[in-house]
Parts: structure tokens; C-alpha cells; sequence
């Protein structure tokens, strides 16, 4: 059974558009279903005709927020594969779970998805914090976790695929791009406090001190949830750094970026590059108070690839036209078709036969264009550098090449 | 009287007797491991209700910051936990091996000060009963000799439960932050993720539940109870009777304190971590809002509250991914306006009722009511209040009723007054 | 601080100043409308984080209306978005008072958890309606940016508006509260409900009216903080706790106390936030805040009532 992609995309007919990415797969599907004992020998959820997955996001709480992006990409992917026969002969059927932005609510229901559904795989969670409540659990049952959002690193795992890109893909690239472009010397780090902007900046630090030999001028943490910007913003007027450099999430995002507009911050003036905002995030903060500033993410929506015209076209087909996808997004998407071609590949669906089969599994129907899964279970990718346009999208201005990831840099820690 | 006495003990002891059936033989009979682990889960709560029964049923006193106790117990036990899991060994991929991971990520390179005693189990079982006991026995000495009260209290206590979330989730070197604390493994090299340890940590929570409810009993009981709850409903007319209503609102709080941080320590080794989460304001209302259902004058009634209501939330979340919130929402709302005593309440309305219509199985019917008749609902409460205060006022000639017009009128609502228990009560409190 | 002058330096002090006076205005505006209800009716209102998502939304809303069908509107609706969303939010309260809070007024503590349920309920429908995401309202342009009147000066023009606002708002609840016959029935009914009964006040009418136009008044502030901050199901939470403190440290019953108290807790914040970090500035002073109540357990100022 093949699993290279690229050779089958003659067979995709225009009138399907929104299935087009799923008809990329090979003749797999129409192939006689094997039997179910064969590709099923540890009691996961399989029928004759059906596969059963776990879906756990947040759908209420504050990280609903974020996280609905990814519940309906995954949505999409498994559509998409069951019309065009599912996997090994069989339906994706996928149990919703609710995490409810609480982190032990998620240690829960992981467990329900394990113990109790005997779910095949596991396409969830969206902070660090769900991630290393849920590890434990996945760990410990021997399950498959696809986590698309990008993170902190210092983490690997051989039940979690990390869809999303790690600290370094995310962070390096971008600083030596607006160091060279903008001559950047001095930079001020923001972030919101918990662990991912704090592992983040403290690559970005070491990153910005001994590679680009420039200054680190400031760097601040606010609670999740702050709502006030003023003070920090006078502090940054006072250093007057080359380039603030922000990690500000959640709630916290909408009023930074709306308070640093009302403060004269504006992209003339002020060169700022975050790698925590999205398109998703930008229908909160409003575009006109984004225009001009960057973000370093590995997806923008408006990428122009053949790839990623399908998927876009096919996710507005489902959601609606003013529907937004985000980096994120586009990798949760991810999760089920590389799951897919593993599964393919393994001719099971057993864990330790679809974790032996993923490393260096392509993907070339990426969104992004193109992706490899590394063995250490994170994706090879590129980074993106968007501007933001008062119309809440971004002009692609720069994309690296293809980026190694690298969960525990040395000399990073 | 001896009569009344015996029977309201008698039922009493039969719902205890009930409650013990259903944790220790009917519920792992008809549950797997899984959903028996998170019964084990909810029963940590029910340590906090107990909890909040004694200081905010009979006592009066609303604590909205029941997650920090909670919390700080978890933690204690988690510190240990976590230290254990951190051995030289198994983190050998860190740049410090040795110490917990979220460490080294924050580039600590050595253990501080003050997490080097959790190496010693003995010391973490103390320090998670006096550390929460001890910030609890502080903050309400603080505010109850300044006379702090009612609402200020219960907002004051829901500010410390915000500065206590954002002190973790900020100093998150030593703390694990908004994380918290995960991938606990082994207690003294005793595997805590087995099946077979879930079983034994559920009957030993299970266990524990039933120590600390003696103990909530033994104190209801004491003459410390009955002045809780005279206290309760007229607080003024106690301290004119000369008594240091402080000192018994400062125990009472404590010891429910302490309750809390013993579910958090049991929590944490059942389910594996401790977070922030606990720790902050919605976890501590949701803590209120278990009691309330089950009925918040009621030790056994804020039991199975804790149970109804997390299983209920697990019921509706598991089915209504989309809309559970609404349902819960309209759960709190309907318990509030509708049965403020909660269902002990209403099967101590009804309860009896059924009792008189069908003497013969009245009494099976009154053994499922026993959280409901425990002496002391709030019912009599009213009245034994008003018998204190009159008692100490005709006595005494101190305050007028004028002062404190509408106290009483709350509780005196309900089910109606019983001569015999009030009397009982007033014989009890030694006045 | 290489690279800035004495008076850049200047400027920044200034702004600073600036800004203290902006998170004091946030403050009363999202404080105001709970201290009218807890203060006067001693009531909790858990969902007053929700009253505000109600204004914020009602902004979108109508944002969404002008653009697609008056854009020539654009640069005023903003103010009928306030008075709408003052409407709807009062609305919303007087039917919330009819069926839930007036069997509890006996009950405060119920009260707060009542409420609590219904705040769940209400995030519930905002994010059945309005979907999970966050929305924004298109601000018109003369709400954007800053006020500059010298070259180092930047003065947010959102932040003056909601300043305006807080005055006007402040001002207006003060006419009310103590030079009109509504307001003196109110203040009447705080002080002695049975007695202004006896004389006459419909003490119900009043206790819907107070809380109807203190969840009006949040309305107000979720408008307004559209322009400073996000708009979406649980937007409204993350001023809940604030506003509480606000008004408990300020001292209920007194609007000079909940001033004062959103004064020096704004001041205390901004000036800390400036020399020290966001985090530890907030813990610092939510620490002063609880020692402070702990030596007057009354809050700031106090009305002397008998109890």
C-alpha cells in the first residue's frame, strides 16, 4: 500500500472541491477491508465497517476561544477521509469530549477516550498545560495523542505527534529575519506568564544575545487575563527597544495590541513580530489594530499554494464564508491525515505499529505545502513571516526553508 | 423525649449505614475501575463539603476560598509525589537531573530550600494538614476578632483564593505553574497508577470520609454545635451571653480547613496532579454549590451533593458537550430559588411525609431521609437561636429585639419547628 | 536609559499619570454598577461580568448593522451603542430581578450563588449565539489612536473617551442618587426598608429599579471597554474580580468609598506595574488590599447604619 500522496492527484475532479484534498489519497479506500482482527489486536474500538476516534478540545471556557478553530479542522480532515472510504475500509467515527478549559477535566476525559471508548487516536488539546495534564494518561494506556498547536518543546513523547511547530522552528527563524530586515538590535520581550511565552523567550534571549549579539532590553510577564497595558507601555516607550517582542495570549492579546494602538504604537513607529497571533486571534483584536505588524507562525490563510486553496475553499464550504483559519487550525488539521497515512502504512491500527510506521511519513497535501514527521514526532516545517492587513489577513513576506525540529536545543536551556 | 432521642439517632445511623453501602460495596460492585476512580475524585470534594457544612451550614460562615485549603493540601502531597518521580534516573534528559522538570525548564539548578523536607513522607502528611490549617486559623483570626463577616468574609476569602492562583501560577519555578504539577507515579515506590491502587486509595478515601464526618458529628454534637448554630442566627445575642463568638467561628473554620486540605492530599494521589486550577475562585464556588445541593445543614446531604453534582456535570458533559454549562447553570439556579436546604431538605420535607402515609415502610423511607433529620436543621436552628437569646436576654436584660429585626426570618422558614429538638438543644447549650 | 531626555522622560512621567487615571476610570465604570446594587441592596450579583458581555455585544452588534447597511453612520454609532446597550443590559436586570433576586433578598450569600448559576447560563447563550470566538466591533476612526500634543506625548484617545464616559456616568448616578425623588427613595429604603415602607415607598418597585439600572450601567462599562479590551463569551469574567474588590474595599453603601477605593487601587497598580512586574505588582497589591481590610474591616469609607 502506497502512502506517497503527490502521485495520485490526477485523480481529484474539479466539481468536488471540497473533498479534493481527501482524493488525494491513493486507491486504499476502495481496496478490500481487511479483517478486523488482523489490523486490531489490542481491543481499540474497531468494527468491521467503523474506527472509532476520541475528539477532546475545549468547547466551553475560556479556550474556546482558540480551540473551536481546531475542533472544526479536525471535523474537516475526518470528513474528507471518510468520503473518500475512510481508512482501511473503515468510517471515522469521532467521540466529542469537552475539556472545558479546565486542565483535569482533560486528564478525565482522556481517560474516558482510553479506558472506557478504546478510542484508536486522540486529535486534542491546545494548551501546554491540557497537554502535560492529559501525558500521563496517554502514556500510561498506550494511546495516540495528535496535539496541533505550536509549543515550548522540551517535550517528546511516543504517544503524542506534535502537529504544531516547537519554540525554536517558531522563534529562530523569525528573529534572524526581522534582524536582518530591520537591522533590529534591541528587543523588548512581553509575554503572558505561565510556561510557553516564558520557555519561548528565554530561547528568543539566548537566541537574540548570542547569535545576534544584540540587547535584550526588557522583558515582562503579565497574569493571564490582564487587562491593563498602560504601565508596560510607557516602560517600552522609556527603552525604546528596536523591536518589542510579544507572547501575549488570550483575553490579555485584545488589549494589548488595542492598547498599544491607542498609545501611538503603530507599526510606522514601532516594529513589533509576536508568534502568538493568528488569524483566529485577529478577528478578536480587530485588523485595523494589527495593520502592518508581523507574526512568525508556519500557516497564514493566505498562502498561496494549490494545497491550501483546497483546504480553504473546502473549510469555508463548511463553516461559512466569513469563517477564519489560523496556524493552529491548519495543523489540527494535519492530525488526521498523517494519522491516516500511518495507519495505511502499518496496515494497522495498533499504537506501536502506527508510532513505528509515522517517522519520516511525508505529507505532501499539507496546507502548508509540505511535511515530514521527524522521529522525534515533531513535523519538519517551514516558517512563515505574515503582515497583517487591516482586513484581519496576512501578506506572506517571508518563508524560511524547511526547519528541523528540535524539542531540547542545546545551549538553548 | 428519650424516645425522640433514640430514633432521630437511630435514623441517623441508618443513613450512615446506607452512605457506607453504597461507597464501599454497591458502587466498585457496579462500577469499572475507571468511573470508580472518578467516584474517588468527587469523594475528595465531599471532604470539603463536609467542611464548608460545618463552618457555612451551622456556623455561619461562607468561605469562597475552599480551593486554597484544597489546593495546598494537594500541593503538599503533589511536592512529595513529585519529588519522588524526579529521581536522578529517570530525569536524566534534563540539564539538572534530579530535580522536578518544571525546574529545569525554569533553569533552576537546584532544589530550594523549602521543597527539601517533602523528601520525607512524614513531614508532607503534617505540612499538608498545619500549612492550610495554619493560613486558615490566620486569616480568620484576623477577620473574626475584627468581626468581619457574611459577605465581606466571603469576598475577602475569594480574594486570597485569586492571589494564591496568580502567586502559582506566577512563581511557576517553584511551583509548575499554570501546569501545575503532573505525572505524579509512586508513593514510597508504590505504584499509585495501577488498578490495584486505585482500588485501595478509593476504599481508604472512602475511609477517611467516613473519620472526618465522625469527627464534623462529634463537634456538631459538642456543645461547641449547638453554639455554632445559635450563632449562626443571632450572633449578637451569643456574644451578649458572654461567650467568644471569634475563637468558635476561628476553630470552625480551621477545622473545615484542614478537611478540605485532607480531599486535596487524597485528590492528588488519586488523580495524579494537583493544579492551579483548584486553587481559584470558580473551583472554590463550585465547592459551595455542592453543598448547597446536597443540603448545606447536612453532613450526609453535602456527601451526596458532591456526588449528584460531579456526576452530574460528568453526565451532562459527556452528552451535551455543546450546552452541559446550561444545565449545570440551571441546576445551581433551581437549587437556590426552589430548595435552599438542598436535597436533604426536601427529604426532610417529604421524607416524613412518606412516613405517616405508609407506617410500615416508613421507615426505609426515613433511613434514605437520615441526612435530613440530623438534629439541628435549620429549621430548629431558628428556634434554638431564639431560645439562647431569650434565655440570655430576660436573663440578662442586654439587647433588644429591636436591633436585629429580620435574622431569624430566613431560617425560621421551612419545615415546622420541632418543641422537642429545640428544647433539647437549649438543655445541650447549657443555658 | 540612554537615548531618552529629561523631558521625553517627562512625557513618559506624564503618561504614566495618564495612565493610572485610565485604569481608575475602568475601574469605576465596571465597579459602579455593582456598588449601586451591592451597595443599596446588599445584594451579590456573581453575573454583573455577564451584564457587561450583554453592552459589549450589543456594541458588535450594531457595529455589524453600520457597516453593512448605514456606513455613513459609521463615526457616530457608538453612541447609540451606549444608550442600547444601557437599555438592554437595565432590561435584562429588571427581568432578572423579577425572577430571581427578589425571593432572595432575605438570603445574600444565595444570592451570590443564584447568580453564579446564571452567569454560567448566560456565557452559555453568548457563545450559542455569538459562537466561541471573539468578536470585534469596528470602532470608528475618531475612537483610534492617540492624542499627541507635543511630539513625546501620546495620549489614547480610548482612553480619554472612557474617561469622559466615567465622569459623565459618575456624575449622572450621583444626580440621581442625591438630588432626585427616586434617589431619595432609594437611599431611604437602603437605610430603613420597614420604616420607608411605612411611609409610603414601594420598596419592591425601587429594589428592581436599583438593580435594573445598576446592570444598565454595566451595559454601559461593556460598551465602553470594547474599545479597550476583548469581546466575547467570557470577557466579562476577567473584570468580575476586580470590580468586587473595588467595591468591598471602598466600603458599600458609599459611592465617594468606591471613588476612592478604585483611586488608590488604580494608582497603587499602575505606579508598581511601572517599577516592578506585572505579576508581582498585582500580588503586591491585592495583598494591601486584604491587609487593609483586615485592620478596617468596613471598607474605606463607611455609612453608619444601625444594624
Amino acid at each position: 500500500m502506497s502512502i506517497k500522496f503527490s502521485g495520485a492527484r490526477r485523480s481529484v475532479s474539479a466539481g468536488l472541491a471540497a473533498l479534493a484534498l481527501a482524493a488525494l489519497t491513493t486507491g486504499a479506500a476502495s481496496a478490500a477491508a481487511p479483517p478486523t482482527k488482523t489490523i486490531n489486536t489490542t481491543g481499540l474500538k474497531v468494527t468491521d465497517s467503523e474506527v472509532y476516534v476520541g475528539q477532546l478540545h475545549s468547547a466551553t471556557g475560556t479556550m474556546a476561544i482558540s480551540e473551536t478553530g481546531s475542533i472544526q479542522a479536525e471535523q474537516l480532515a475526518i470528513d474528507q477521509i471518510n468520503a473518500t472510504g475512510g481508512i482501511l475500509g473503515r468510517k471515522i467515527k469521532v467521540i466529542q469530549e469537552d475539556g472545558a478549559s479546565d486542565w483535569p477535566t482533560f486528564a478525565e476525559k482522556a481517560k474516558k477516550l482510553l479506558v472506557q471508548d478504546k478510542v484508536a487516536a486522540v486529535f486534542g488539546c491546545w494548551t501546554s498545560a491540557s497537554r502535560k495534564a492529559v501525558l500521563p494518561v496517554f502514556e500510561k494506556e498506550n494511546g495516540l495523542l495528535y496535539y496541533p498547536t505550536f509549543y515550548e518543546g522540551l517535550e517528546q513523547s511516543k504517544n503524542v505527534f506534535y502537529t504544531g511547530q516547537e519554540a525554536t522552528q517558531q522563534i529562530i527563524a523569525g528573529l534572524d529575519w526581522i534582524a536582518k530586515t530591520k537591522g533590529a538590535k534591541s528587543f523588548y520581550l512581553v509575554g503572558s506568564d505561565y510556561i510557553w511565552p516564558r520557555t519561548s523567550n528565554k530561547i528568543a534571549r539566548k537566541h537574540i544575545e548570542n547569535v545576534l549579539h544584540g540587547t535584550v532590553v526588557g522583558e515582562e510577564y503579565y497574569p493571564l487575563g490582564h487587562t491593563q497595558f498602560g504601565s508596560l507601555i510607557n516602560k517600552i516607550k522609556l527603552k525604546k527597544p528596536d523591536v518589542i517582542y510579544s507572547i501575549v495570549v488570550g483575553g490579555s492579546n485584545v488589549a494589548w495590541w488595542k492598547q498599544l494602538k491607542a498609545a501611538g504604537l503603530t507599526a510606522e513607529k514601532q516594529t513589533i513580530l509576536t508568534i502568538s497571533v493568528t488569524e483566529d486571534e485577529v478577528l478578536g483584536i480587530g485588523g485595523e489594530n494589527m495593520v502592518g505588524h508581523y507574526s512568525a507562525m508556519k500557516y497564514f490563510e493566505s498562502m498561496e499554494n494549490d494545497n491550501n486553496k483546497k483546504f480553504v475553499a473546502a473549510f469555508k464550504a463548511k463553516y461559512g464564508p466569513t469563517a477564519v483559519i489560523g496556524d493552529v487550525t491548519q495543523a489540527a488539521y494535519e492530525g488526521p491525515w498523517l494519522w491516516k497515512m500511518a495507519v495505511e502504512k502499518a496496515g494497522s491500527f495498533d499504537v506501536d505499529k502506527v508510532v513505528a510506521a509515522s517517522p519520516n511519513l511525508e505529507f505532501t497535501g499539507a496546507p502548508e505545502g509540505y511535511v515530514k514527521i521527524h522521529p522525534n514526532h515533531h513535523l519538519w516545517s517551514k516558517l512563515v513571516i505574515g503582515q497583517w492587513g487591516a482586513n484581519g489577513q496576512a501578506k506572506v513576506l517571508y518563508q524560511s526553508g524547511l526547519i528541523e525540529p528540535n524539542p531540547f536545543p542545546k545551549g538553548y536551556q | 423525649m428519650t424516645a425522640v432521642k433514640d430514633l432521630l439517632k437511630n435514623r441517623e445511623a441508618v443513613g450512615m449505614i446506607v452512605l457506607a453501602a453504597i461507597i464501599f460495596v454497591i458502587l466498585p460492585l457496579a462500577l469499572d475501575i475507571f468511573r470508580l476512580n472518578l467516584v474517588g475524585k468527587y469523594l475528595t470534594y465531599a471532604f470539603v463539603a463536609v467542611g464548608l457544612v460545618l463552618c457555612w451550614g451551622y456556623g455561619g460562615v461562607l468561605s469562597l476560598g475552599q480551593g486554597v485549603f484544597f489546593g495546598l493540601g494537594g500541593y503538599c502531597m503533589a511536592m512529595f509525589l513529585k519529588l519522588e518521580a524526579s529521581d536522578p534516573v529517570s530525569t536524566k534528559i534534563q540539564s539538572t537531573p534530579g530535580i522536578p522538570d518544571f525546574m529545569d525548564w525554569n533553569q533552576l539548578t537546584a532544589l530550594p530550600v523549602f521543597w527539601q523536607p517533602f523528601h520525607s513522607l512524614t513531614f508532607s502528611l503534617i505540612a499538608m494538614m498545619v500549612v492550610p490549617g495554619l493560613l486558615a486559623f490566620i486569616i480568620s483570626v484576623a477577620m473574626f476578632k475584627r468581626r468581619v463577616g457574611g459577605v465581606y468574609f466571603a469576598i475577602i476569602t475569594q480574594a486570597i483564593a485569586a492571589i494564591l492562583t496568580i502567586l502559582i501560577v506566577g512563581q511557576q519555578g517553584y511551583t509548575g505553574g499554570v501546569n501545575g504539577m503532573t505525572d505524579l507515579k509512586t508513593l514510597h515506590g508504590w505504584d499509585i497508577r495501577t488498578d490495584s491502587a486505585r482500588y485501595i486509595l478509593y476504599y481508604a478515601c472512602g475511609a477517611l470520609l467516613f473519620a472526618i464526618v465522625f469527627v464534623g458529628r462529634f463537634v456538631l454534637r459538642s456543645k461547641a454545635g449547638k453554639l455554632l448554630l445559635a450563632m449562626r442566627d443571632k450572633e449578637e445575642r451569643v456574644r451578649f451571653s458572654g461567650y467568644d463568638v471569634a475563637s468558635f467561628k476561628v476553630f470552625v473554620f480551621t477545622l473545615a480547613a484542614v478537611f478540605s486540605a485532607i480531599g486535596g492530599a487524597l485528590f492528588t494521589l488519586q488523580v495524579g496532579f494537583m493544579s492551579p486550577s483548584f486553587v481559584g475562585i470558580v473551583p472554590s464556588i463550585e465547592m459551595v454549590i455542592f453543598t448547597a445541593v446536597g443540603g448545606r445543614a447536612s453532613i450526609l446531604g453535602a456527601i451526596y451533593g458532591s456526588l449528584i453534582v460531579n456526576y452530574a456535570k460528568t453526565f451532562f458533559s459527556e452528552s451535551f458537550p455543546q450546552l452541559w454549562l446550561l444545565f449545570m447553570g440551571g441546576l445551581f439556579v433551581a437549587v437556590v430559588m426552589f430548595f435552599p436546604n438542598g436535597l436533604a431538605g426536601i427529604l426532610e420535607q417529604h421524607g416524613s411525609k412518606l412516613a405517616q402515609l405508609w407506617p410500615g415502610r416508613g421507615r426505609d423511607a426515613a433511613s434514605g431521609a437520615a441526612p435530613a433529620t440530623s438534629p439541628g436543621m435549620p429549621a430548629h436552628a431558628g428556634n434554638a437561636a431564639g431560645e439562647v437569646g431569650q434565655l440570655s436576654s430576660s436573663a440578662r436584660g442586654a439587647p433588644s429585639d429591636a436591633v436585629t429585626p429580620s435574622t431569624v426570618a430566613a431560617s425560621s422558614a421551612g419545615a415546622p419547628a420541632r418543641t422537642g429538638a429545640a428544647a433539647t438543644v437549649r438543655a445541650e447549650a447549657g443555658i | 536609559m540612554d537615548g531618552v531626555g529629561v523631558g521625553e522622560f517627562g512625557s513618559i512621567l506624564l503618561m504614566q499619570g495618564f495612565n493610572g487615571l485610565s485604569v481608575f476610570s475602568v475601574l469605576v465604570l465596571m465597579a459602579l454598577g455593582l456598588a449601586i446594587i451591592f451597595g443599596q441592596m446588599g445584594v451579590i450579583n456573581m453575573a454583573h461580568g455577564e451584564f457587561l458581555t450583554i453592552g459589549a455585544y450589543t456594541t458588535y452588534m450594531l457595529s455589524q448593522l453600520t457597516t453593512n447597511y448605514f456606513p455613513s453612520a459609521q463615526p457616530y454609532y457608538f453612541f447609540v451603542a451606549i444608550v442600547v446597550s444601557f437599555l438592554l443590559g437595565g432590561l435584562a436586570g429588571y427581568f432578572v430581578e423579577l425572577v430571581l433576586i427578589r425571593h432572595l433578598y432575605k438570603r445574600p450569600l444565595d444570592s451570590l450563588l443564584a447568580t453564579w448559576g446564571l452567569s454560567l447560563i448566560m456565557q452559555q447563550l453568548f457563545r450559542s449565539t455569538f459562537g466561541a470566538k471573539e468578536v470585534s466591533a469596528t470602532l470608528p476612526d475618531w475612537l483610534l489612536g492617540s492624542w499627541q500634543p507635543t511630539g513625546t506625548i501620546d495620549i489614547p484617545l480610548n482612553g480619554l473617551f472612557v474617561m469622559a464616559l466615567t465622569i459623565l456616568l459618575t456624575f449622572g448616578v450621583w444626580l440621581f442618587m442625591y438630588r432626585s425623588r427616586a434617589g431619595l427613595q432609594m437611599r431611604a429604603t437602603t437605610q430603613n426598608r420597614v420604616i420607608a415602607g411605612a411611609v409610603g415607598i414601594n420598596t419592591a418597585r425601587v429594589d428592581r429599579m436599583t438593580f435594573a439600572i445598576g446592570c444598565g450601567i454595566a451595559g454601559v462599562a461593556g460598551a465602553a471597554f470594547t474599545t479597550i479590551g476583548s469581546t466575547g463569551p467570557t470577557s466579562g469574567s476577567l473584570y468580575i474580580v476586580d470590580a468586587f474588590l473595588t467595591v468591598v474595599f471602598g466600603g458599600a453603601q458609599s459611592l465617594l468609598g468606591t471613588l476612592a477605593s478604585a483611586f488608590s487601587i488604580a494608582q497603587t497598580n499602575s505606579t508598581l506595574e511601572f517599577f516592578l512586574t506585572g505579576s508581582s505588582a498585582k500580588v503586591i497589591t491585592l495583598l494591601s488590599i486584604i491587609i487593609i481590610l483586615m485592620i478596617r474591616p468596613q471598607g474605606l469609607f463607611s455609612v453608619k447604619v444601625r444594624k
